[in-house]
């Protein structure tokens, strides 16, 4: 457990090195917003080289600037100029809602049918089952929400064709689930497929092993077995799939927020890109892989803790 | 596993064969297409601009500049299937070396790839990917380079399992008797061993690379206009969804055909080299 631990914390001290290195190879360096303004001769460039210590020796600025992140002082938006880490964490529960709630629909569909395929496995549902999570896992959801966009919010308008509430209305939580269902549905389409593939197999394997076959001698019914007996076991797999898949699902995130214009830090990323705000790209960037890191350690200490047989060695 | 018996049985997979077809055929639409046509792929003509599709001499219609749609996605095509095609194979030669290093010198060399693989692999790679196109300029070549820096991990760990089980093998310690080296080790009689999961690995990372390279470009992040992409032309579609549909669903249908079939494909091979598989989800 303490090595996955260090692991984590030398995966973020390796992004934070990515981070300042970016910062430093960036076009025109750090002070390049400042070199362009016509306010600005050289010599109070070189001033305000000075007073950022930019003049110090490479290694000594990392130790100044590593510094300031731990304590939260991550530099300020060149666009409007609020810190920014007040500009990246209003964004972080919206990603964090988007991310859950396609979760949700991940395991809400895949798992239940999951265990119907699995209770009637045949040659021909299975072709059928295959051609269907391989076509949705190699679908780019980023195609698949402007394919939803277009059939749902331009032709039927049953759905608004983006953000997160209706400008300028009162907060209601229908308001809310009415924008997020179909980012939601989006994000979760590749998910369902790895869930559904996962539960299926599970449950064929698990249903061939003596207990089950013991539970079913003992006169059970074919209910108890698969609810009570089967897919106890096949959860262990799940719990791990769900830490599995939430990296997976941030990333996946990011793309799916541009395309419904949901303000997350995906979206975020892409507007400081287009932007060079430098200092907010690169925050965020550690941010969103500080979400990825967490959620790969959530996978194992969950795992952990549903199969009393795994101990970190 | 000899390839006769591995053909015969990937010939009886309907999905696999469907998607080795399709794929021969978007790799014909993509070469010949260009040469065929009389425009060219950034030809524009703005008196002809948002001509719908079923109309001669623009079969599929043109773009907002008039851009005739066939000739930018058989073009697109070259790119994204080359982008594709390029990262899977340089993650495969990156990954197998490293792999097969890493498990048979053991010891420093091992643990420090290893490390490295486990860090590689808890980054997420597309705001990476993103984030480093976001301050070099990226072409082609460049974004390339990136992915397959970022990619080879799969392969190498892989590759290091395998190895790991065969380095004590009697055959490896007859070539070390009679004075291989271990580069002539790794490439003469490890690799082999090895080659059959790493044909599956490759062609699934066919998939893999060209879904990243679309959403990329897609972002505006990845090979720029005006060359096409099937990602970057959807980059452009989304503005004019409500009066030229056709430019937003063409490109994604090519997209997803080609990462489908490159699926079916790995899949099918995985299928047809492990019989144990057969049957399974």
């Amino acid at each position: 457990m303490i090595r996955r631990l260090l692991m984590s914390v030398l995966v973020l001290f390796g992004i934070s090195i990515i981070a300042f290195s970016m910062i430093h190879l960036s076009p025109g360096g750090p002070t390049a917003i400042y070199a362009v303004s016509p306010n600005i001769d050289a010599r109070q460039l070189e001033r305000i080289e000075e007073l950022l210590g930019l003049n110090d020796p490479l290694h000594i600025q990392y130790v100044k600037w590593f510094g300031g992140v731990l304590t939260g002082e991550w530099g300020f938006s060149y666009r409007d100029g609020r810190p920014v880490t007040e500009v990246i964490l209003e964004r972080v529960p919206n990603t964090v809602e988007l991310t859950l709630a396609s979760l949700i629909v991940a395991i809400g569909l895949g798992v239940p049918v999951g265990i119907f395929t699995a209770s009637r496995a045949g040659t021909i549902s299975r072709w059928i089952a295959n051609m269907l999570t391989m076509t949705a896992i190699s679908m780019p959801t980023f195609w698949l929400g402007l394919m939803v966009i277009l059939l749902f919010a331009e032709r039927l308008r049953v759905i608004p064709s983006g953000g997160m509430f209706t400008i300028g209305a009162e907060f209601s939580l229908a308001d809310r689930l009415h924008h997020l269902i179909a980012p939601a549905l989006v994000l979760g389409t590749p998910s369902v497929a790895t869930w559904w593939r996962y539960t299926h197999s599970g449950m064929v394997e698990v249903m061939l092993e003596d207990y089950v076959r013991t539970a079913r001698a003992k006169g059970l019914s074919e209910r108890i077995v698969t609810y009570r007996h089967a897919l106890k076991n096949v959860l262990i797999t799940l719990v791990t799939l769900a830490g599995l898949s939430l990296p997976n699902l941030f990333s996946g995130a990011l793309v799916t927020e541009a395309v419904f214009a949901w303000p997350g830090n995906g979206r975020l990323l892409v507007e400081s890109l287009v932007r060079r705000d430098y200092p907010v790209v690169m925050g965020n960037f550690m941010v969103i892989t500080l979400l990825v890191v967490a959620g790969n350690l959530l996978a194992d200490v969950s795992y952990a803790l549903v199969d009393p047989r795994v101990r970190f060695e | 596993m000899e390839g006769g018996r591995v053909w015969r049985r990937f010939r009886r997979n309907p999905l696999a064969l469907a998607g080795a077809l399709l794929i021969v055929l978007l790799l014909l639409f993509s070469l010949i297409c260009p040469f065929l046509l009389p425009y060219d792929a950034t030809r524009i003509e703005l008196h002809n601009t948002f001509q719908p599709p079923g109309v001669f001499p623009h079969i599929l219609g043109t773009d907002d500049l008039g851009r005739d749609m066939v000739a930018r996605l058989s073009y697109g095509g070259r790119i994204s299937l080359a982008v594709g095609l390029c990262v899977a194979l340089g993650s495969a030669i990156v990954g197998a070396l490293l792999g097969s290093v890493a498990g048979l010198y053991g010891g420093y060399v091992d643990t420090l790839i290893s490390r490295v693989i486990d860090i590689l692999l808890s980054i997420p790679l597309l705001p990476l990917l993103m984030v480093i196109s976001g301050f070099v300029n990226v072409g082609p070549l460049e974004l390339i380079a990136a992915m397959v820096l970022l990619g080879w991990m799969g392969v190498a760990r892989l590759t290091r399992g395998a190895v790991l089980s065969l380095r004590d093998s009697e055959f490896v310690t007859a070539a070390r008797a009679v004075g291989s080296g271990n580069g002539r080790i790794i490439i003469r009689h490890l690799l082999p061993n090895v080659l059959a999961p790493l044909t599956v690995a490759t062609t699934l990372a066919v998939a893999w690379a060209i879904l990243i390279e679309s959403a990329m470009s897609y972002l505006g992040f990845g090979i720029q206009p005006p060359t096409p992409t099937w990602g970057n032309m959807l980059q452009g579609a989304q503005r004019y969804m409500r009066t030229a549909p056709w430019l937003a669903v063409l490109p994604g249908i090519l997209i997803a055909l080609t990462v489908t079939s490159f699926n079916f494909v790995g899949d099918g091979i995985r299928e047809s080299m492990d019989p144990k598989l057969v049957g399974r989800l």
